[in-house]
This record gives C-alpha cells, structure tokens and sequence, in this order.
C-alpha cells in the first residue's frame, strides 16, 4: 500500500507513524503541505497513493488538502466531514445532539449582548470557548457578571470576527481530571486520565495524564461520538459531571498520543497505521472494481474541448508533490 | 567501533544540536544549550532554522 502522509511540522507522532508504516510493509511518503501546488482539476502525482493520512498541525492548511484531494476522489484520512466537524466546537455539539450522545450544555449567540443572556441562562460559573480553537486557548471560566462582561467586550475589541461567536459551556464540575479515549475504527483502543489542579485539564497546559481502563461505558460513549462525526480515528475527550455521569466535551481528528503509548501500554500509532492501511486496502480494491481510474480523473480526463481537453488531461506530475 | 555521529548548529546561539537518527525536512528539535525549538529545512547538509512560533489555528 502506498500511503501519502501530509504535515506541516514533523513532530514525534509523525516519526513514530512513519515507523509503524514502515514496519508494516507500508509504502509511506511524507509530504509537507508548505510546498505543494495543488491543482483541483487532476490527481496528477496524488494518483500514485492508495489513501492520504493527513497529520497537519494547521487547521487551515488540513482542510484546504483534505478538500481538494476529496473533491479528486483520493480516499482521506480522516474525510473532510470528519474534520470539519471535530474542529468546529458548535458543529461537534451539533452532531453530539442529534446522535444522541450525552455533552454538556450549550448556548450560542453571535452578539455580546444576546451572548450575556447566553451565559447567564447557564449560570455561574459557565465557559466560554472559541468554536474554534485547540489546546485550551482562549478557554475562559467565567465566575460572574463582572467576568463576563470584561471577557464579551474584550473578544469584541481584541478578537477576530470568528470570536463574536459566543458558545457558551455548562461548567462541569469534575474531579481534577478529564477523560481521553482514543478510537480507531470504531473501536476505543485505549484511555488516559489527565490530571490537573488547574481546571483545565488539556496536557497542553501542563495536566499529567495516566493510563486508565476503558469502561465498556467508555467505550460505548466514545464510539458513538466518533460515530456521530463520522472519523475514522480520533481522539474523544470526556468529562466527568456529578449529576449526568459522563459526558462528551470535544472530539479531536488529529490527535497526539505521543506519551499515551507508555502511560496505557497500548501501541496507538501500530494499530492507527494498521488502519489506515485496511482503509487504502478497500479503497485500493474498490478503485480497481471501477476499472483503476477514478471518476473525478475520468471526468478530467474527458476531452470536453479540443485546446482545454490536453491541459485538464496532463499527465501526472503537475501534482508538485515536496 | 565507533558510531557516525548527526550534528547541526544551533541558529539561535551556535552550538552544536545531536540527532539520533537522520532527521527529515520539517522535523522539530531542541538545542539543549539555549533550549531554542528548531526546524529542519534541509537535510543534506542539515540546517535548522528557528521553528514557528505557534498559529491559531495549531492543534489537535
């Protein structure tokens, strides 16, 4: 199998997953997402790869490939509507909701004075969040009204357009610990607890994470989030609440697991490179089902007009892979 | 027997940054010396630049 796996900076978990590829025969070629020209008309070089696992660090740069290397027909991993929906926070609650799977609450406002009826329809303490946004910036606890009015008229002055969005959080109140299961293809593979006396619990911000068992309510939970967004792996974050038991909290496509293989005993990036490959398998499969040439190629490649018919139908090169 | 050791210089303040293995293009590294976070842009010969600072939209 030939992999393609996209980055902007190579971290410890791309070189683990590049050695897991490796030492499952995988054909693997890293790819940095800063040099390559796309051209959304042909798969050019893309065409050599059975599926593209993407690992950018950059949200924007994830999905400007994932994208255009879908609209192609080049299977990736994890699909466009995956990430679209783990990296937008009111979009994972969206989809949380209408599978049925327990969060917490939420309101939503895109003004600052509908935003504080928002927040005060919670309670306090309550928490506001970017819907977009990672690692816990930007992730404010809000205690009272005097909080809350400094922080609305702050992201008002300061932010960006996309902060006028207020998304307001239930403030759980949880043991000094949140809940990562980590699950790939459907199965909850293993489990971290992230302890922390900041009520944050990201390891971002300095949280101490743990190996702990997955629960068949774990399990249950975390696969029917993961579900829900449709990811082929991803990491779901779980909260504790004393009244509702666990709850969903976010749901992340691109997860670092580079110290939950020694903390859980479990060889994460081995089993998510070994799905990756069952993945590419059937696509390969189904690829050569249809006759080895992909639709969005087929059309390309379609002479629709004499002088156009030769520049969509280049052959593969102008890809301008790294 | 002596094994080949994989060095580069530090951009931040010179000194001399040690890779186990061969690293590859966009690899990120530390300089024990001035605990600088650096990025491989090439690998033949190996440079490292500061690496970048990080963006909103980083993360998981």
């Amino acid at each position: 199998m030939r992999i393609a796996m996209t980055y902007t900076r190579l971290r410890v978990e791309e070189r683990m997953l590049i050695d897991a590829f490796e030492d499952l025969g995988a054909d693997v070629t890293p790819v940095d997402l800063r040099h390559v020209v796309f051209n959304p008309t042909t798969l050019g070089d893309w065409a050599r790869y059975d599926a593209v696992f993407d690992r950018s660090l950059s949200l924007t740069n994830t999905l400007t490939s994932v994208r255009i290397l879908e609209s192609l027909g080049v299977r990736c991993i994890n699909p466009l509507r995956a990430i679209e929906t783990c990296a937008d926070k009111l979009a994972t609650t969206l989809a949380l909701i209408r599978a049925g799977v327990a969060t917490p609450e939420v309101r939503v406002a895109v003004e600052s004075e509908p935003g504080l009826e928002a927040i005060e329809q919670l309670g306090y303490p309550c928490v506001l969040k970017p819907t977009v946004g990672s690692w816990g910036r930007l992730v404010s606890r809000v205690n009272d009204r005097d909080a809350a009015e400094s922080i609305l008229e702050h992201r008002e002055v300061l932010g960006s357009v996309s902060h006028s969005v207020v998304y307001a959080q239930e403030h759980i109140n949880k043991p000094d610990r949140d809940i990562r299961v980590f699950v790939v293809g459907g199965n909850a593979i293993a489990a971290i607890e992230r302890r922390s006396e900041h009520w944050l619990t990201n390891t971002a911000r300095g949280a101490v994470a743990a190996g702990m068992e997955v629960t068949p309510e774990l399990a249950d939970l975390s696969q029917r989030a993961v579900a829900a967004v449709g990811a082929d792996i991803a990491a779901v974050d779980l909260l504790e609440c004393p009244r509702r038991g666990l709850l969903v909290n976010e749901i992340n496509h691109s997860m670092e697991f580079r110290n939950s293989t020694t903390t859980t005993g479990v060889e994460i990036h081995r089993i998510v490179a070994q799905h990756t490959l069952n993945i590419a398998q059937a696509h390969a499969s189904q690829a050569a089902s249809d006759g080895d040439i992909h639709p969005v190629q087929r059309a390309c490649d379609a002479p629709v007009s004499g002088e156009r018919a030769g520049a969509a139908g280049a052959p593969s090169g102008e890809g301008a892979l790294a | 027997m002596s094994t080949a050791t994989i060095t580069a210089t530090c951009p931040e303040c010179d000194a001399t940054v040690t890779f186990d293995r061969a690293p590859l293009n966009g690899e990120i590294a530390r300089c024990t010396d001035c605990s600088a976070e650096l990025e491989v842009v090439s690998t033949d010969p190996i440079t490292l630049e500061l690496a970048p600072e990080v963006e909103e939209d980083w993360g998981e």
